[in-house]
């Protein structure tokens, strides 16, 4: 067997469906089923799970640490709020794709400016892109509806028959339909030879380019797409709660972001729908604990997965369901430790 | 004209005043290569410590400064010594979660102690109102904070161009493995200079109650403008973070008197600009090695 059909066989394995990922989309729809009475939580999940895929395509895959993911989340929210309001695009699917498009064009015109320089001019460009639109969005208030944020927003029926109805079971089910075509979409690309061609830039761009690899161009193309799914993301959050506010742009969920998905680890694409799930949770607990100063137990847990190690709480996470696997299958354990990251 | 002129000194007393709180940033991030989100909230434990004394104890002003620097030196050694210290070597992605968890629990921590209002410091008569030099007003406090920074800022440059410490800091610097070998004791020496730039910030803290605002969400408020000062102005000296200071202080204060409407646009435009047109600062050789 020669070197590269080696590694097509590799990379083909990889990208099969474990029973595992069949289980865990079966679990996510019996949820819906389950709790009916949880459905707003649940929205506002699916949405961070989303959004934080999105982070997860550019800082697990490419590598690209971004303060202000926001700023994309943000354009989308708008952009499908005002859609919405003056009723340009009335059915809600194509107004979500019409605001991720929107949100893309800005990602595209920002890529230029994220792929010059180190990390820290990475984290200072993409901070101030996203504080600049905040401004933006204050100062144009007549458009944006300035602090009050848009109000009096009315979504219509999906496709024009299945309106969003006040238990939020519509944009539960919704969300989730979009989640997974935007998770499959995600899934087929990581596994494809363009997102092999991104592991290489993040582990090493400068023998990534050397072995023929455009660095530059598949950075900017990256960037673009986890534009768009951030601004899908900020559509959903628009359209399932019926208001976009100035908060959509803040440095705090950026920060957040991060800690979604350092929860769930970078770099095998459910690290972000399992740390939304963990974030909401330990959000809930420490906000019924105390309700306003959740924030610091937030931190804590911040400074305290840093300090052990993002890497060996990994390990000791899958520590029990690698032992029941090889209990069961008797083989090495098939739960593999996300790949390191940045 | 007179309103350019009295526009031009606040705008340099803001930027003396940003160079004081960032100047520590500088070293952190400039030279020690570690991006430290949470410098903001050491300047804020110096302005709090500040206000508790001044107002609650009865403390004259000035005899509070000094205890704000002592107190956020403390601080900052502590942290230095205990959880920074390891940090070090870690990629960029963890020291920003790392600094940005510890911002949280600082904004909470003086949110549950102080109450989320915003506090001032009573100030000793002496420094209160303006008086009129060459028909330009020229306010007392500000005044005062130029003359504080001002000396500061010529003894910082003392310091590292004539000190033995300041000569073991720039080797230190330039080259961690060869100074080390050189017999000099890197750890150290960052870490004496790490507490140094906390308490430079703790001090900016307590003089920048009255003009910037004393409140639990001041490092999170003013984290960009610690960095743009850091990231403009480069590291290779201290000339470089003092000019981009007072250009962004005059900058800024020009800005919401002119174009009030553009609000902080005029700023983050520029740092874009100046970011994409030389990603090492204005003043700098390499900003990150």
């Amino acid at each position: 067997m020669n070197a590269s059909s080696d590694v097509g066989y590799h990379a083909q394995r990889q990208a099969r469906w474990h029973y595992g990922e069949v289980a865990f989309w079966l679990i996510v729809l019996a949820c819906g089923f389950a709790f009916p009475t949880r459905y707003l939580i649940m929205t506002d999940i699916l949405r961070l799970a989303l959004f934080a895929m999105s982070l997860d395509l550019i800082l697990g895959y490419a590598g690209i640490v971004s303060l202000g993911h926001a700023a994309f989340f943000g354009v989308g929210a708008y952009a499908a709020g005002l859609l919405a309001l003056h009723g340009i695009v009335n059915e809600p699917v194509l107004a979500l794709l019409v605001a991720g498009l929107a949100a893309m064009v800005l990602g595209f015109a920002t890529s230029f400016l994220v792929i010059r320089g180190v990390d820290l001019t990475r984290l200072m460009v993409t901070l101030g892109i996203a504080l600049l639109l905040e401004a933006l969005a204050e100062r144009f208030s007549g458009i944006t509806g300035g602090t009050d944020g848009l109000q009096g927003i009315e979504m219509q029926p999906i496709f024009g028959q299945l309106p969003f109805d006040m238990f939020g079971k519509t944009g539960f089910f919704y969300s989730l339909a979009v989640l997974f075509v935007l998770f499959l979409l995600a899934r087929r690309l990581v596994h494809s030879p363009f997102g092999l061609s991104l592991r290489a830039i993040k582990n090493n761009p400068l023998r990534a380019a050397a072995i023929g690899i455009p660095v530059n161009r598949r950075l900017i193309a990256i960037y673009t797409l986890a534009a768009f799914y951030a601004g899908i993301a900020g559509a959903l959050f628009t359209q399932t709660t019926a208001i976009a506010s100035l908060d959509v742009f803040a440095f705090e969920r950026s920060a957040d972001l991060m800690l979604v998905l350092v929860i769930g680890g970078t770099g095998y694409l459910y690290g972000g729908l399992i740390g939304a799930v963990i974030f909401r949770m330990l959000q809930e607990l420490f906000s019924t604990i105390t309700p306003q100063y959740w924030q610091f137990w937030i931190g804590l847990v911040l400074v305290v997965i840093v300090l052990i190690g993002r890497q060996r709480l990994h390990r000791w996470v899958l520590y029990v369901p690698n032992l029941i696997i090889r209990q069961f299958a008797g083989r090495k354990a098939v739960v593999a430790v996300p790949e390191s990251d940045a | 004209m007179t309103s350019i002129l009295t526009n031009l000194f606040d705008g340099v007393a803001y930027g003396m005043l940003l160079f004081v709180l960032a100047c520590g940033l500088a070293v952190t991030l400039g030279l020690m290569n570690f991006v430290n989100l949470a410098h903001g909230a050491f300047a804020m434990a110096g302005g709090y410590v500040c206000m508790v004394l001044v107002n609650r104890m009865g403390w004259p002003f000035f005899a509070a400064l000094p205890l704000a620097f002592v107190s956020a030196a403390a601080i900052g050694i502590l942290l230095e010594r205990t959880l920074y210290r390891h940090l070090y070597t870690r990629s960029h992605l963890d020291q920003v979660l790392f600094t940005i968890g510890l911002t949280f629990m600082s904004v909470a921590a003086v949110d549950y102690i102080q109450g989320s209002s915003r506090v001032f410091i009573n100030l000793p008569a002496a420094l209160q109102g303006q008086f009129d030099l060459f028909g330009v007003g020229i306010g007392r406090y500000r005044l005062t904070i130029i003359v504080i920074c001002g000396l500061l800022t010529i003894g910082l440059q003392m310091v590292l161009a004539k000190t033995r410490f300041g000569s073991r800091l720039r080797a230190a610097v330039d080259d961690p493995r060869a100074a080390s070998g050189l017999g000099i004791n890197v750890p150290q020496v960052f870490a004496f200079t790490f507490a140094f730039g906390c308490g430079l910030a703790g001090l900016g803290g307590a003089l920048s109650a009255e003009i910037l605002g004393l409140d639990p969400y001041f490092p999170l408020k003013f984290m960009i403008y610690f960095l743009i000062v850091v990231t403009v102005g480069g590291s290779s000296s201290i000339t470089g973070p003092f000019l981009a200071s007072l250009l962004l202080g005059i900058g800024d204060v020009a800005g919401k008197y002119y174009v009030p409407k553009m609000g902080p646009f005029v700023i983050y435009t520029m740092m874009i600009v100046i970011l994409i047109w030389r990603p090492n600062g204005l003043f700098g050789r390499t900003a990150a090695r």
